[in-house]
């Protein structure tokens, strides 16, 4: 059976986890200031969606190392939601490809509001190496309003982390409402 | 291989044995034909506009033979551009022949299917982005797409995508079923397509790397290493030795964490967080380490045309063969209990099978191909240097199911760090890159790495400034992608992730 030999890895591993960063406001778009309230709120149960706009995977690569037991994002209150329906945080990547600026546009839409738009990496960021094209939309700014940039080819998981905070850690904005409160 | 046909071999520059020659478009099927009865492979298709070079269009095709790489020109008429297809011979060419049209225009005539791969319809019909008098970009409305219906009583539609309920890349995929059991799958690309042949036109060979590397993120070195090869063979200037083991350094390390990232998903996908959380940790190390030695966690921007930009300082070697000492025996006591769990090897084994003769007739590569008995790898058979010194033992299985797949990930990832010892133990001395020549007159080259999906191939050529007159990258993932499709068939939809994961083929890399 392998529960012994899956026991004594775990017993030898002990435990990785580091704490969290704290939120970057560096990184918001807007200097807008830290408001406890929401942390409060929102701070123990953020819920993710990650939507890939075009990138090349790098970004994901990181992404997928914020799950992994050194940066244990669950145990910082932050999940990966499998539906925009259930999300308060977008978190794209990648230059927006022509091709998927429908789906981003639609997946912004399908996210109830209060939201927060995390830009991950240089090309979320700017366009990046592809910049605009026929093909490239550049900046995920261009499509949809952005609330946090992280820059980074690909930014390291503990950037992407100290994003995700200080978006939530902002005032949200009103995305749907015509005068939009930022 | 066909006998007398006349073979130039390219001028070697670190790369394996690539043979060039020119093929007339009447001699292209009989060719293929050769190449097919002798069991050789189709890897990659594309075409170039060289309308003005003072010639038409020009279809290159590179197969894997038993000589080395084949590669192919089949210059086309500037006006209608035509080719006999190929698809017939060898299927893996339908999407790049597909791609091929889209892109620049050029049509394989007779092919079954002439439905578009990578324009949906963000430019216009009849513009091709790849040629060069291509101006205008009419962005319009995104179009049907016709795919192929199942019908029959009880059986309905699952469509999935483009945007995937994990982290994952987008791509659209339709499953037929009948309650859980697929009876077909089709998969719809390009979504990612961010214009990166056209983005490499006017660059200078230092910008074209970091595009390269840009390709596919997790085949960052294999890229970059594949177009520096292509640039320094155009140039006929080879990378100095230090850089080429080093580069093999960074191409093992990128093997070694992506097998590392995979082989802890699978095990999250049935169900074994533990399996997840003890290779993330390990690959997590190793790109701490990365990141102090090399600057870089995924070691990005590290190859360099002429040579590399990063250097493996004394201490760091020490780290190194320490660190891969621990790894090879963490990565042993995890792989037992993989082995050892009932549950996890009930899910692995017969799941998602490719049976050798499919995977022979379909082109199958890499590591996918490996585990269904395609014994292919670049660095066995045609190693350059540094593999031509290393020795490289090859891991192949025979089943073709997801454990087979697991296994060879793990045998690579050992193989692996057994190179990454070698290479620290025979590091040459010496200048980490030279300066590249200005090439005077347009000039061409082709890259060829065995990267950890597959063989990495990668065309350029350059205009006589020494500016970039057309690049093409080429990803494994194109001749892999048609076999998820079917490994999938009389397997339940709840095993699709299971299966994808254990192929992990690349969306980016491959919709360009």
């Amino acid at each position: 059976m392998a529960s012994h030999l899956i026991l004594a890895k775990l017993l030898r591993t002990g435990i990785v986890s580091e704490p969290a960063p704290p939120a970057d406001p560096g990184l918001l778009t807007d200097p807008a200031r830290l408001n406890e309230a929401i942390l409060r709120v929102f701070g123990r149960a953020v819920v993710v969606r990650h939507i890939d706009a075009g990138s090349c995977n790098g970004c994901e690569l990181e992404i997928h190392a914020l799950n992994g037991p050194h940066y244990n994002i669950e145990g910082v209150g932050v999940k990966f939601a499998a539906s925009p329906r259930h999300a308060d945080v977008l978190l794209v990547t990648g230059p927006v490809s022509a091709h998927l600026e429908t789906a981003l546009r639609r997946t912004h839409e399908a996210t109830p509001d209060p939201k927060w738009v995390v830009a991950v990496g240089d090309c979320a960021a700017s366009g990046g190496i592809f910049g605009e094209s026929y093909a490239s939309r550049g900046r995920v700014e261009n499509v949809i309003p952005v609330d946090v940039v992280v820059p980074g080819c690909p930014p390291e998981p503990g950037r992407i982390l100290a994003g995700i905070l200080a978006a939530v850690s902002a005032t949200p904005r009103n995305h749907s409402s015509p005068q939009g409160v930022r | 291989m066909p006998r007398h046909i006349d073979l130039i071999s390219l001028p070697q520059h670190g790369g394996g044995p690539i043979w060039q020659f020119s093929l007339g478009r009447e001699r292209l099927t009989a060719f293929a034909r050769g190449i097919q009865e002798e069991g050789g492979q189709l890897l990659a298709l594309w075409g170039s506009d060289d309308r003005h070079l003072g010639s038409g269009f020009t279809l290159h095709t590179a197969y894997l033979s038993s000589l080395g790489l084949i590669w192919a020109k089949t210059r086309l008429d500037g006006e209608k551009p035509l080719y006999p297809d190929i698809a017939h011979i060898f299927p893996q060419a339908d999407r790049m022949q597909r791609a091929t049209f889209d892109l620049l225009g050029l049509v394989a005539d007779g092919a079954q299917d002439t439905r578009k791969w990578l324009r949906h319809a963000a430019w216009g019909e009849g513009e091709f982005p790849l040629r060069k008098d291509f101006t205008t970009a009419h962005p319009e409305a995104i179009d049907a797409y016709p795919f192929i219906r199942v019908e029959g009583q009880g059986v309905h539609e699952i469509p999935v995508g483009p945007i995937h309920a994990g982290v994952i890349e987008p791509g659209h995929f339709r499953f037929s079923v009948i309650g859980d059991r697929v009876l077909r799958l089709e998969e719809r690309l390009g979504y990612t397509h961010k214009g990166v042949e056209k983005r490499f036109e006017g660059m200078d060979p230092a910008a074209g790397a970091r595009l390269a590397g840009r390709v596919s993120g997790d085949s960052h070195s294999a890229f970059t290493w594949a177009f520096c090869l292509a640039v320094e063979s155009a140039l006929q200037t080879p990378a100095p030795p230090r850089a080429q083991w080093l580069r093999a350094l960074f191409l093992e390390i990128e093997r070694l964490v992506n097998h590392l990232g995979d082989l802890g998903y699978l095990g999250n996908d049935v169900a074994l967080g533990f399996g997840f959380n003890q290779f993330w940790r390990v690959k997590e190390i190793w790109l701490r380490a990365c990141k102090e030695w090399f600057s870089h966690r995924y070691l990005f921007d590290c190859i360099v045309p002429g040579g590399v930009a990063r250097d493996l300082a004394p201490a760091a070697a020490k780290e190194l063969v320490r660190l891969g000492a621990e790894t090879r025996h963490e990565v042993t006591e995890l792989m037992e209990v993989y082995e050892e769990h009932a549950g996890v090897q009930d899910r692995f084994t017969g799941t998602g099978t490719v049976a050798p003769a499919l995977a022979a007739r379909m082109g199958l590569t890499g590591l996918a191909g490996r585990a269904s008995s395609q014994a292919w790898d670049a660095r066995v058979q045609f190693p350059h240097p540094p593999y031509d010194q290393l020795e490289v033992q090859m891991v192949v299985e025979r089943a073709g199911d997801v454990a087979a797949r697991v296994r060879v990930r793990a045998g690579e990832v050992l193989e692996s760090l057994r190179l990454l010892e070698a290479i620290v133990e025979n590091l040459p001395e010496g200048p980490l890159a030279q300066p590249l020549p200005q090439p005077g007159s347009v000039c061409e080259g082709l890259g060829w790495i065995e990267g950890w999906r597959g063989p990495v191939i990668v065309y350029a050529r350059l205009a006589e400034d020494g500016r970039l007159d057309r690049v093409h990258p080429h990803d494994p993932s194109w001749q892999n992608w048609p076999l998820l499709e079917l490994s999938i068939l009389g397997n339940i939809v709840p095993d699709f992730p299971l299966i994808n994961k254990s192929f992990n083929l690349s969306y980016s890399g491959a919709d360009l």
